[in-house]
């Protein structure tokens, strides 16, 4: 479904991707796994076009997207729960789902509904809190909403970057208990965590990226089998 | 003493009028300033050729001897040229003086000085393809002098009631545009975060694009309600009415809308007050003293979020 091949990406002179040759299949969760300034934001935000590769290529259902603005590559069905939530906090509960919803407005107005419940239904203080502010919810609620928002676009991929930073433990099993529910309705899922154990605990597959290569790429049950590597490249001991 | 006192309501319902006009420009500069963080120096330009636009409407009606002039068609006429011709202006000098800069990850002061350098190119192009003599608005055909009435003592013209009716539905209208419509919340939320709107799949070069063609709009319609109530036009008058509305732009917290509108309405009282206590002449002055004294100790405005947008650079 995703293939991204030997993809380098710059920000400026530095080249913070230097080979990441990545691929998710249809139905999958994958695991992107790594330390702090490995690559993986950059990862994701090359996949969306927000900075551009500088080689290789980036393929979404068979097609090059690497040449494609942001607004055409998430057209073509994949959403993003960016790092450290980032939802409009000005906006009310319900605009920031309605802005997920942007590239949907030609969809029956039903169906929309029907997008609203399930949200709803998925995270209810949500529903309790459509027209307050996003910025005066709480942390978790924040992420919820970040959620939320994204599968209002009804992405085919959904791109997680680090769903379980800043929240208390009782909440990240929520949380990942959640991005299973929804793998589980249909959509695939790449996740980008340093929390290695609980994501691998989900995931069918998991690639460790260091320095902007992917040095590790197994089954996510053989990576959490491996001290070693959990040792080396993904800071536990 | 008593003298003053007498002209004041009628003072203070100019200041209402110009307050409302200078609102109405003021959204301009703030529209553009919340989403790319901007002032957009020749929007007081494209205010002034909003202005000849109305007049060549109505020199245009005058000429052909269209018979029935009344207020009803030509003022809504003589607005949607405007409005339409100082739109589009708009939204060419985003394409072409400040696109090119920003994109290219220029300083705030790229698109700044090229912001300037554009207001004095539309000054000397309307200087010399229109002329430097100052151009007559006829309202007096439109709006006879003796359309006025007396409200407790005060005497008002019907002129200004539809000065102060058009500025105050336009607000209106652009209030529920950003509020109410999906067009709006993308305007909103391309202004909090650039790059999260793109992830929702808006296309910001459009919504920049759109952005300035309201803003613009407005000033073009501005123009029109300052020819009609001034009579008289010329190449440079964007130059002083821009640095008002920018006035009341920053007063009420610059790239906020409900702040301009305020804005606008605070300095076109405060001017009136002066214009009745002190020497007219004064009146200027002023209202840049207001300029100065809200950069010094509230530079985020009555309305302004407290946010430095420095930061966001």
């Amino acid at each position: 479904m995703l293939k991204l091949v030997d993809v380098v990406t710059h920000y400026g002179p530095i080249r913070v991707l230097k080979a990441v040759n990545l691929e998710v299949r249809a139905g999958e969760i994958v695991c992107l796994l790594g330390g702090n300034a490995s690559g993986k934001s950059t990862t994701m935000k090359t996949i969306l076009g927000v900075v551009r590769p500088t080689a290789g290529t980036v393929e979404f259902e068979g097609q090059r997207i690497d040449r494609l603005p942001t607004e055409s590559i998430v057209r073509r069905g994949i959403s993003l729960v960016p790092e450290a939530r980032r939802i409009f906090a000005r906006m009310t509960v319900w605009e920031n789902l309605a802005m997920g919803a942007f590239t949907r407005q030609k969809a029956p107005p039903g169906e929309l509904a029907e997008d609203f419940e399930r949200v709803y239904a998925l995270f209810p203080r949500l529903s309790e809190r459509q027209q307050q502010p996003g910025g005066t919810l709480s942390g978790g609620e924040q992420q919820m909403l970040a959620i939320g928002r994204a599968l209002m676009a009804r992405p085919r991929l959904l791109l997680m970057d680090e769903p379980s930073m800043g929240l208390a433990p009782a909440l990240v099993d929520q949380v990942f208990d959640i991005i299973q529910a929804i793998n589980r309705q249909g959509t695939t899922i790449l996740v980008v965590e340093q929390n290695a154990t609980v994501a691998l605990s989900i995931a069918s597959r998991g690639y460790v990226l260091q320095n902007g290569r992917i040095v590790v790429h197994d089954t996510a049950a053989a990576l959490l089998g491996a001290d070693h590597i959990r040792r080396a490249y993904l800071g536990e001991n | 003493m008593a003298d003053v006192l007498q002209i004041l309501p009628q003072q203070l319902v100019f200041g209402l009028a110009l307050g409302t006009v200078y609102g109405l420009i003021a959204l301009g500069y703030t529209l553009v300033y919340g989403i790319l963080f901007m002032i957009n120096f020749a929007h007081g330009e494209i205010f002034m050729i909003g202005a000849y636009v109305g007049w060549w409407v109505l020199s245009w009606l005058l000429q052909a001897q269209v018979g029935g002039l009344h207020p009803v068609w030509v003022v809504p006429l003589m607005l949607v040229h405007a409005m339409l011709f100082a739109g589009l202006l708009g939204v060419l000098l985003e394409r072409f003086a400040y696109r090119p800069l920003y994109m290219r990850g220029a300083t705030r002061l790229g698109p700044l000085i090229s912001a300037i350098g554009a207001s004095i190119f539309l000054q000397n192009a309307v200087m010399l393809t229109q002329g430097a003599r100052m151009k007559v608005y006829m309202t007096s055909l439109l709006f006879p002098r003796t359309w006025r009435f007396q409200v407790a003592g005060v005497s008002v013209s019907v002129l200004v009631l539809v000065m102060v009716g058009v500025a105050a539905v336009m607000m209106w209208g652009l209030h529920l545009l950003v509020q109410r419509t999906s067009l709006g919340r993308s305007i909103r939320a391309v202004a909090e975060d650039r790059e999260m709107a793109a992830i929702m799949g808006v296309n910001i070069r459009r919504v920049i694009g759109v952005t300035f063609f309201l803003g613009s709009a407005l000033g073009g319609a501005g123009g029109v309600l300052v020819g009609l109530y001034y009579t008289q036009i010329d190449f440079f008058m964007g130059y002083s009415a821009g640095l008002k509305a920018f006035t009341a732009a920053v007063l009420g917290g610059i790239g906020n809308i409900r702040g301009a509108m305020l804005g606008g309405l605070i300095l076109g009282l405060i001017e009136s007050l002066a214009v009745t206590f002190m020497n007219p002449a004064y009146k200027d002055v002023v209202a840049f003293a207001i300029l100065i004294l809200t950069l010094v100790f509230k530079p985020t405005g009555l309305l302004g979020e407290t946010v430095s947008d420095w930061e966001k650079v």
